[in-house]
């Protein structure tokens, strides 16, 4: 994690990108801290990638200043940049061995033959492939051509390390394990590392900090637990996990501000809510949060009651959709604790409550 | 039934068929023949050729003659010499030309496209006289160019004109003109292919761009260079018309030399021992071709 009061590694300034009549990037501001692994999450044609490349060189930005280790960026081309990239193609070089892909960035730097070839073979344990050395491209797998294209990356020791959707190409098992070793290797190394991705979870588990972006603008930035628990806007909720959402108006009552929400048809508590009586709401709850239970429990604060419509076995947890009466559908997801599925599960069509705690509601302005 | 008989096996044959059945007729016997005619000797006869009239039938004397005659060495080195700079000029100005076609958008690259091929529009024959005209001594392309090189050349050593027609460089000249399209059009889609992401990593590991261009771009094009150089090369080295209309006739190129024999000295054997020699010196250079393709193709199949 990243200590507060130290000076950004990477500044981004107002950073726009046009083109044509397009705004792909739109007044963009950014921070981002020596040796963070830090994230800009959103879906396609977000910017994201548009950002990266501003930041690699690719691109120049239409307005704003980048700059990185306190030297901007601005007049300074890709080849001479304290950056590497690792593209989500890979990019490797499909004529060359895997040891002259990894030495390749060394070519035309200073340095001896041997020592370059010790950098190399670094490289290449670093991500284990020392055995690797002497194949071409074709000859590997996905995920080794994927390590291949980080070793690469890295063996220029950059400041600033960029991944463009580094896991994207693999299949589940192996993105999992590789994120592991991509987190371990940002660790080891301590260099910065910015990551591009569409994928909500592999931002949450490699990030430190996450930018959430959507039509050019970052939406919000945090660590992913404060983006999945204090979401700041309806987008962000929507976009990072699965969460119920319900217009809501804020009503004024003996105990404070509360809301009404005419779907769960009862006011709901939640804790500090910053509107005044009249604001037009709105109140999200992710589905691990809300209990499901047969019994009314007992001095809850929020409770509803709706009938089971569909559910879901996980294995280590159970979806279900409640219907309430007001028509709203209620995902509540609730983990299986003891053993042997179904006898203690409310089934299809049983009348069921559902409460969550005021703290847990999250109550969104916009 | 008729659907059967189309799905069949039998009338996939007969599609794979059709065109080694060309192949057969119109390359292979007519190419079975000349070898053979190849072994024959000059005759009065209809056709003018002869066999022996005993086992072998064949008779090496026009090979023999072939290496003996000076003339035809001196003019199998001619055509190598002459199609070999002609395809290196069409490739030092082809690639620049392809690399650039690349660069730019798709609606401007069709039109560089079209233009490449435009010259075909019009008779090659005609283009060959225009340079004729435009290379003569009395042109105003040749007085200008002479007028302009006096203007460095002291007074006392003044040129009348350049003497360019009917010389090998005429011939390269003309060649490099005729058979650029056919350098700028395999170069343009082998790197039209190429992943722009390479160059962009390539660049992003600290390489300029001219080391980009030689250690990327380059490279993965030699497919593409091989194939234009051939499709230059090969039908440069048997030209008959631009060594015939602009060449230097003391020093012909294999082409001529194989014309002359077959209508003017009607000796259809010796021309055809001159072009089985001459075949062959062209298909080592395809059978070379056709290893490297499929080694670079083996490189290019590594490209995710």
């Amino acid at each position: 994690m990243v200590a507060e009061g130290h000076k950004p590694f990477i500044r981004i300034e107002a950073v726009s990108k046009h083109f044509g009549g397009f705004t792909a990037v739109d007044g963009v501001s950014l921070d981002i801290m020596k040796g963070e692994m830090f994230a800009l999450l959103g879906g396609s044609g977000c910017g994201k990638t548009t950002l990266l490349r501003m930041l690699a060189g690719f691109e120049d930005p239409s307005a704003g200043r980048i700059f990185i280790d306190g030297q901007d960026m601005a007049a300074i081309p890709p080849y001479e940049r304290p950056v590497n990239m690792m593209f989500q193609s890979y990019a490797l070089f499909p004529h060359m061995t895997v040891e002259a892909n990894v030495g390749y960035g060394l070519k035309y730097e200073s340095m001896s033959k041997p020592e370059r070839m010790r950098l190399v073979r670094e490289m290449l344990e670093l991500v284990q492939l020392q055995d690797f050395g002497a194949r071409k491209p074709h000859q590997l797998s996905g995920g080794q051509r994927q390590r291949v294209a980080l070793a690469r990356a890295l063996a220029r020791q950059p400041k600033l390390l960029l991944l463009d959707e580094p896991l994207a190409a693999l299949d589940k098992k192996l993105r999992e394990h590789t994120q592991f070793e991509i987190m371990n290797i940002q660790q080891r190394t301590g260099i910065t590392f910015v990551v591009v991705t569409h994928d909500q979870e592999e931002a949450m588990t490699l990030a430190d900090r996450i930018a959430v972006m959507d039509k050019g603008v970052i939406r919000q930035v945090g660590p992913p637990g404060d983006i999945y628990e204090r979401p700041n806007s309806r987008f962000v909720a929507g976009f990072i996990g699965s969460i119920n959402m319900f217009d809501a108006d804020a009503v004024k009552d003996g105990q404070g501000v509360a809301l009404s929400v005419p779907a769960l048809g009862c006011v709901i508590r939640a804790a500090d809510i910053a509107a005044s009586a009249g604001d037009r709401l709105s109140l999200a709850v992710r589905p691990e949060k809300i209990t499901i239970s047969r019994e009314r429990p007992a001095n809850a604060v929020n409770c509803v009651s709706g009938a089971v419509k569909d559910m879901a076995y996980f294995g280590k947890d159970s979806l279900f959709r409640v219907e309430l009466p007001s028509g709203a559908l209620v995902s509540v997801s609730s983990v299986n604790h003891a053993r042997g599925h179904g006898t203690q599960m409310p089934d299809w069509g049983e009348r069921v409550w559902l409460s969550f705690e005021p703290s847990t509601a999250i109550v969104l302005k916009v | 039934m008729v659907g059967r008989w189309f799905d069949s096996k039998g009338w996939r044959d007969i599609v794979i068929s059709v065109p080694f059945l060309w192949l057969l007729v119109f390359f292979l016997v007519p190419f079975v023949i000349v070898v053979a005619m190849s072994f024959a000797r000059r005759a009065e006869l209809s056709p003018p050729i002869a066999f022996l009239d005993h086992w072998t039938y064949l008779q090496t004397g026009n090979f023999a003659r072939l290496l003996d005659d000076s003339l035809y060495l001196r003019a199998f080195l001619t055509s190598l010499w002459n199609a070999g700079l002609a395809t290196l000029f069409c490739l030092l100005i082809g690639y620049p030309m392809a690399l650039g076609i690349t660069r730019v958008t798709r609606s401007w690259r069709n039109l560089l496209l079209m233009l490449v091929i435009l010259p075909f529009w019009t008779s090659f024959l005609l283009r060959v006289y225009a340079w004729m005209g435009l290379l003569g001594a009395n042109s105003w392309f040749n007085k200008a160019l002479t007028g302009l090189v006096n203007t460095i050349l002291p007074a006392d050593r003044a040129m009348s004109s350049i003497p360019m027609m009917n010389s090998n460089f005429a011939v390269v000249l003309v060649m490099v003109y005729s058979y650029l399209p056919f350098m700028i059009l395999p170069l343009y889609a082998n790197l039209e292919k190429l992943d722009q992401t390479l160059n962009e990593a390539a660049t992003d590991l600290g390489s300029r761009p001219w080391q980009v261009f030689k250690d990327i771009t380059l490279p993965l094009s030699i497919p593409g260079i091989i194939a234009g150089g051939l499709l230059v090369f090969i039908p440069a080295s048997g030209e008959l018309v631009i060594p015939s209309l602009v060449g230097n006739a003391s020093d012909p190129m294999i082409g001529r030399v194989i014309s002359d024999e077959f209508s003017s000295a009607r000796d259809w054997p010796m021309a055809s021992a001159v072009a089985v020699a001459l075949l062959l010196a062209l298909v080592l250079p395809i059978m070379a071709y056709t290893h490297f393709e499929k080694r670079a193709q083996e490189r290019v199949e590594g490209r995710a």
